[in-house]
Formats: structure tokens, sequence, C-alpha cells
């Protein structure tokens, strides 16, 4: 599912939707997404700080365009002690190395890795940062 | 002495990045500048002649000072000024020649790194250039052969173009200052578009006033106040979020500087506060 916000628009016809991983995404030239997330995260339950949340840092690649301070970046993994992956969407084998990355990590969150859970993967991810 | 740095007011300069200068002397400018004539007379010969615009019979001179009053601090070193002079062959050999390019390495209050350096090296990490491109790329030639050091044009993120934005719009400016006006580039549409956000500086400063805390100090936190204050009165009237837009250009009373890394120096008051962020700016793109 993609959404420029949070909390999803409810539909009541349909169940809502069973989420395993949420990713943020937030672009360093944009100021905008990082505040977006910021008022985004407000409304995610608890329990998926637990492992299920993580954060896309992208535009990386170009320094020079930066419009946001990236120490709030880092304080917002840290506060939510969730991990934080950073890539250049622009070059193709970055991205799909970032897609493959998050297809594992959704497999974990989503159980189907069996000895390895959600929250003991992030705790890795969370202390080799 | 501003009479000194008057050079530097009201012209565009393109800025760079300068590593140390290795075995650079204050005591043979006069041969720098000789050399750098006939490094000048050689491209002349080279080829480069049959640019158009390139006058073969221009006559150019060379000269190359120092300017003990352009410095932040003692530990600076003090800048070397750089410049070119024209007469056409027609005119007679005392008419007054024209200047026709200008290049300054400085160094303002770059205090941290100069105290680390080895002995032989100067470090002047700011230079500015003001003239055509074709000077400045043989001129930054033979510095980089002479000295062995590396130029690299300075870009200014937007990041910091709004911490220009904030300490400029902070300083006091008399009745007739200039509008404070941001530019911003509207990303991946399929025609270019420019935003331009023009504030009367007496406004712009009130609202800094209200912001600020402690005179002299400047917070990150600050300055994203003041921003997201002109960004929210923008999109109450307009509906349009300037935050997720790119910020390109920034002009006060003070300075105007582009996110190209170019900048124009406007007041003489608050210029050595403006070469200190620049030198700054040029210092963190080195490291």
């Amino acid at each position: 599912h993609l959404a420029t916000s949070l909390p999803l628009p409810s539909d009541s016809d349909r169940l809502p939707p069973k989420i395993d991983l949420i990713v943020f995404m937030i672009d360093i030239k944009n100021k905008y997404s990082l505040k977006k997330v910021e008022d985004s995260l407000a409304y995610v339950d608890p329990s998926y700080f637990l492992g299920k949340v993580c954060f896309l840092v992208t535009g990386v690649g170009r320094v020079n365009c930066c419009s946001i301070e990236m120490n709030a970046v880092w304080r917002l993994g840290e506060v939510y002690c969730s991990p934080m992956l950073f890539c250049e969407l622009e070059l193709e084998a970055v991205r799909v190395s970032t897609a493959q990355r998050l297809v594992r990590m959704l497999q974990i969150c989503a159980g189907h890795i069996p000895g390895v859970s959600a929250l003991s993967f992030s705790s890795l991810m969370w202390n080799s940062a | 002495d501003p009479q000194r740095t008057a050079f530097l007011l009201r012209k565009q300069w393109t800025l760079y990045s300068v590593t140390p200068l290795y075995r650079f002397s204050d005591t043979h400018l006069k041969d720098y500048a000789r050399l750098l004539s006939i490094s000048i007379a050689a491209e002349k010969q080279k080829g480069l002649a049959v640019e158009v615009g390139f006058e073969l019979d221009l006559d150019i001179k060379v000269d190359v000072s120092s300017i003990p009053d352009l410095k932040g601090s003692d530990q600076d070193h003090a800048a070397i000024l750089v410049q070119l002079s024209s007469r056409s062959p027609a005119s007679s050999k005392n008419s007054e020649r024209k200047l026709i390019w200008l290049g300054c390495f400085c160094c303002v209050s770059g205090d941290d790194l100069s105290k680390n350096l080895p002995k032989d090296f100067t470090y002047l990490p700011l230079f500015l250039v003001n003239g055509a491109e074709k000077y400045t790329s043989i001129i930054g030639s033979w510095f980089q052969t002479t000295f062995d050091c590396c130029f690299h044009r300075l870009a200014i993120s937007p990041f910091n173009l709004s911490w220009m934005a904030a300490m400029w719009t902070g300083c006091k400016v008399d009745k007739t200052a200039s509008a404070t006006e941001l530019v911003f580039s509207v990303p991946r549409l399929p025609q270019p578009l420019d935003i331009s956000y023009a504030i009367h500086p007496e406004d712009a400063k009130a609202l800094w006033d209200t912001v600020q805390k402690t005179p002299g100090e400047i917070t990150q936190e600050e300055v994203d106040v003041f921003m997201d204050c002109l960004y929210s009165h923008f999109h109450r009237h307009f509906k349009i979020h300037l935050s997720a837009t790119k910020l390109v250009k920034v002009s006060t009373a003070i300075a105007s500087a582009h996110c190209d890394g170019t900048i124009k120096f406007l007041q003489s008051k608050h210029l050595m506060g403006v070469m200190m962020l620049l030198t700054e700016l040029a210092i963190s793109q080195i490291e």
C-alpha cells in the first residue's frame, strides 16, 4: 500500500489491511517530506515500533541539494528506535538492492523466516548502525 | 579600511574552495604575476586565440597583490588578489587600463584548520572570481600546477541558503533597504518553474526578531521556525508547500547568494560576516 500520509483513509466497506512493515520515506531534498513523516508517526500504533517500522532516506547522492538538517533525521531514528536505510533512487543498482533489502525485512516482519523475529532483526540492525 | 575591500561590493562573484597551497610565498608576488603573464601569452599562442572574442593583440597585464585588511583573525593569512587589466594596442602607452578579471584568495576566521597545518602550506580556502571563464581556467591551472592545490566550485545547499536568509534578515538595515527575496525551483515539472517570494525587509526583520532568543546567537531551531513561518504564510495564500521545493536563491540588502555558488556583496558593513560564512562553507567542502 502507498500513502502520502497517515492515518489511512478509512473504508468502512472493507476490513482494514494487514500491515507487516511500515517504511517511511524521507527525501533530503524535500523538507516537506520530513514534516509529513513526523506528523504521520503519531498515528502509528506503538506495537509497530518493535521492529515493524523503518525509515528510508533518499536523495543522499546529492549533498549539495540537501534541504534538511541531517541531525533531525538521525534523531528520528533514535527516538523511534527504528532502523534507517539510505538510498539514491536515481541509480538503478541502488534502487534494486534497496528493494531487495526491504522485501527481506518484510519477510521477517510477516513471520515467514523461521527463527528470526521482527524485533530481534531490528535490534540487530539498530545496534550495528 | 573599507576602501581596500570596496572592490568586493556589487559584483557577481563565483565561488570556489581551494586546498592548501604548497610553498606559496608573499615575497614572490611579482614573480607570480610575471609567470602568469607568460602563461596567458602562451595560451593565446596555442590557438585559444582562434576563439571568438579572444582578441589576439590585447595587451594584458597581471598584478598579484596582498590585501592585509582582508582577513578575520591574526591566524588567517592575508588575502591575495590577482588582477588582469587590458589595453587595446591601438591606444597610446599612457592610456588607462581596463580591469577585465579579478580573483581573490582569502581566509576569514578559518582558525580551526590553520592551527594544524604543516610548515610549508598556506591556507586560503575561499576563492572568489569575477570575469571571463577562459581566464579563470588559465589562472586556475597555473595555481594548481605551481602550488599543487585543487579548486572546486563551491555549491551552496538549500539548507545553507536558509541559514543565510535568517542571518542576513536579522542584520540591521536602513529604511531604503531592498526587499528580502527567496527564489524556489519546483522539481519534476515538464516546464521549469521558479517561484519568487519577496518580503518587505522590515516585516522580515520583525518576524526574525520574534524568533531569535539571544542576540548574536542563532540556532538551527530558530532558522527552522523562521522559514516555517514564511512557508505557512505562503501556503495560506497560495496553497503551495514551498518546503517541498528547492530554495535556490536568497537576496537581502546585505548580500545575495545562489545555490550554483555565486554571491553578490551589497553592503560593506556586513561584508566580513558574510566572508566568514563563505570561508566556513569552503572549509567544510574541502573536508
